[in-house]
């Protein structure tokens, strides 16, 4: 079903991160953006449709008025609102947003980081947009900042603060499907596997809390109002965002999952995990009997690997990328 | 990240540190008093209380660079002494051996069960010493104590601290090679077969269920793999079978080769720190190097030479060749020497902080000068 592509080598190794690969499709200039975490360093790769020119580029997480402390990243994702296209990046300082290229910095949100280390990790983690104008950030405490974008310019403002999570967030996904029918707009997930969904605003509004089993949820998309979440346990679990009534559960991987990927226009599901796979599967809905069925396509191995990010790099999951801990490349893989 | 790393990672190495050493130590049919006087000076130092307080106090993990001083500290606590190049040698040892545990560690949560089998192994090696003995069983359970309400989220935020720390290490070592847990390009094996972790269900199986909740349909798919059921869980108690294997000494007496190491081919030998040291990290320093006992001043006649190589020769060739990063095979030399050479290796090694230490931030160049005459006294 899919074939393997010729890799694009990085500058460094992809660190064991979730989520750890970016992609930004750029159909105008026949481009495409990877980004993938290293330590303290985002790799950034512009890749020509071509297959003929790569650039690459790697932004630091250099936070003003920080002398020394090196400051690991969490992630760094694009955010694509209908007006701009944006580069959010996580540490444990704060975060950092750039113009998509990677070429500006526009906007800087410091974490509070007390004094003296307290039993707590403080970091942000989990990174989403959201509707026209939002962009979500994480954070270690279980909090989600709301940032209000300007359609241009750095005038980024912090919106609201959502505090429901009671454990660190692991990731977060708006509904990617285009529809302007569905209720929820985000689902964020914590390392206690609890999944809230939510409804966009000037106040965002709660509308569903689906608890979780004690088992860190590592990775989660929300596609026509349906949540996938992905587990520690190497589960994969389908739920109703707005009911939360569990779709299917699929005993998907034999060690932690760390990524998830939705292709909105065809529905495909990519799953990759330390177990060294990634899988691809088939999502279909029936609106009558308000069902969804999963069904199972296609493995790839990533020989002695674990895998830390796959994306696929086009609406129809016609292409998907993945990284993998320690390894210096973005190994691609084409339907055939 | 993770501000939990420091009390496991000091007792994954310790422990590594430990096993080469006891290796070394029978292979040159060493005493047994001496033997015992070693692994007992070091035990102590490593498990000493005024240490294992301050590495339990929430901190970030730093560079490789203050890891090796302060295990070098630790290991001539003892009445051996490390040259640079041999301790370069000997922590890349015990660092691809933790690195390759945490890699293939089945749960997060799996680490403590590692941490464990060291502490168990290390009180096995002093035994006969009651006193140290408490040491061990009183760091353990403060360990046990700590650790045990961390979540699997948190777990896995440490595991990941550690593999950052690790990453892009692919020293290859000969015991893994032979035993075919590592590839000749230096990366470790994954398997997609054998018992999934503890919790964990085998994969294949996809199941539908109705808005009511009722299964509708099951399938399964291939999974590319031949797994099996999880085996029963570890034990998490200050004695108890581990279940699993990682973190047990797996090197013998009658295999010295088994510690050849060399650097995989086309690897960049660069250490990825910082030049600068931050100021919290030279403060981290100055706090562990003071809180190490400064009682064993070995006397000299009691001086004795462990090679971890069995020839003469390869000895020779390692002091030439000691800082040529394109030798293949690392020899790791341990030589006594004088109190006074001792002092000033360390001496020499701080020095290397002071020198480098280029703060434009912090003004109070004073900090490298404690650490000189802190290290001085030791």
């Amino acid at each position: 079903m899919y074939h393997k592509e010729k890799s694009i080598q990085i500058k460094n190794s992809a660190s064991a991160l979730y989520n750890n690969l970016g992609v930004l499709r750029i159909a105008p200039r026949r481009l495409t953006y990877f980004t993938v975490v290293h330590a303290n360093v985002v790799n950034m790769v512009s890749a020509s449709w071509d297959g003929l020119n790569y650039s690459h580029r790697q932004l630091q997480s250099k936070e003003p008025n920080v002398a020394t402390s090196t400051s690991l990243i969490m992630q760094a994702a694009f955010c694509a609102l209908p007006s701009r296209d944006l580069l959010v990046v996580t540490s444990q300082k704060g975060i950092q947003i750039y113009e998509s290229d990677g070429s500006i910095m526009v906007y800087w949100h410091a974490l509070d980081t007390p004094e003296t280390p307290t039993a707590q990790a403080v970091f942000a983690r989990g990174i989403s947009a959201v509707r026209e104008n939002y962009i979500c950030v994480g954070i270690s405490s279980g909090a989600i900042l709301v940032f209000d974008v300007p359609s241009k310019g750095s005038n980024i403002t912090l919106s609201e603060v959502l505090e429901e999570h009671k454990e660190s967030i692991t990731d977060m996904a708006a509904e990617c499907s285009g529809s302007q029918e569905c209720i929820a707009d985000l689902v964020s997930a914590d390392d206690g596997g609890n999944l809230c969904v939510w409804k966009s605003g000037e106040e965002f509004q709660l509308l569903n809390n689906i608890p979780g089993f004690d088992m860190s949820c590592s990775s989660v998309k929300l596609w026509k109002g349906t949540v996938v979440a992905g587990y520690g346990t190497g589960q994969i679990r389908l739920y109703e965002a707005v009911t939360g009534i569990l779709h299917a559960e699929v005993k998907a991987h034999a060690r932690w999952i760390y990524s998830l990927d939705i292709a909105p226009f065809s529905g495909l599901l990519l799953s990759a995990a330390e177990d060294s796979l990634v899988r691809v599967w088939h999502l279909s809905m029936t609106p009558e009997t308000n069902s969804v069925e999963v069904a199972h396509l296609h493995n790839e191995c990533v020989t002695d690997t674990q895998i830390c990010g796959a994306k696929f790099c086009d609406g129809d999951g016609y292409a998907f990328a993945v990284t993998g801990y320690d390894l210096s490349e973005i190994i691609r893989y084409t339907q055939t | 990240m993770s501000v939990r790393t420091l009390p496991l990672v000091f007792i994954n190495l310790g422990g590594e540190m430990l096993y080469i050493l006891d290796q070394r130590l029978q292979a040159q049919n060493t005493s047994e008093d001496n033997s015992e006087k070693v692994m007992n000076d070091i035990v102590g130092t490593m498990f000493n209380k005024a240490f294992m307080d301050e590495l339990l106090k929430p901190q970030q993990l730093y560079s490789h660079r203050t890891l090796k001083t302060v295990l070098t500290r630790i290991a001539h606590a003892s009445i051996m002494r490390l040259n640079p190049a041999s301790m370069d040698r000997l922590y890349e040892l015990m660092v691809m051996a933790f690195k390759y545990q945490v890699f293939l560690c089945p749960r997060p949560k799996d680490l403590l069960l590692i941490s464990y089998n060291h502490i168990d192994t290390i009180r096995e090696f002093v035994k006969d010493t009651p006193v140290v003995v408490n040491q061990v069983d009183e760091t353990h359970r403060k360990i046990i104590e700590v650790y045990s309400s961390l979540s699997e989220g948190e777990f896995q935020l440490l595991r990941q601290t550690l593999l950052i720390f690790f990453q892009d290490m692919h020293v290859r070592v000969s015991l893994f090679l032979k035993i075919q847990v590592q590839n000749p390009n230096g990366r470790f094996a994954l398997s997609t077969s054998g018992p999934v972790p503890h919790g964990t269900e085998v994969p294949g199986l996809i199941r539908t269920f109705d808005s009511k909740g009722r299964e509708v349909r099951r399938s399964e798919f291939p999974t590319g793999g031949s797994y099996s059921s999880p085996i029963r869980e570890g034990c998490f108690e200050l004695h108890g079978d581990r279940i699993i294997r990682l973190g047990l000494n797996m090197y013998t007496v009658n295999h010295p080769e088994e510690t050849h190491t060399s650097k995989a081919p086309s690897v960049k030998v660069t250490d990825d720190t910082p030049n600068l040291l931050a100021k919290e990290e030279l403060n981290l320093l100055a706090r562990l190097m003071g809180s190490m006992k400064a009682e064993n001043k070995p006397k000299a006649e009691t001086g004795f030479r462990i090679n971890l190589f069995t020839t003469d020769e390869e000895e020779e060739e390692a002091g030439a060749s000691c800082g040529a990063e394109e030798s293949l095979f690392g020899v790791i030399n341990i030589q006594a020497m004088q109190d006074e050479q001792a002092a000033t290796e360390l001496a020499r090694i701080a020095g290397q902080f002071a020198e480098q230490q280029e703060q434009p931030e912090n003004p109070s160049g004073n900090k490298g000068d404690d650490l000189l005459a802190m290290m001085d006294d030791l």
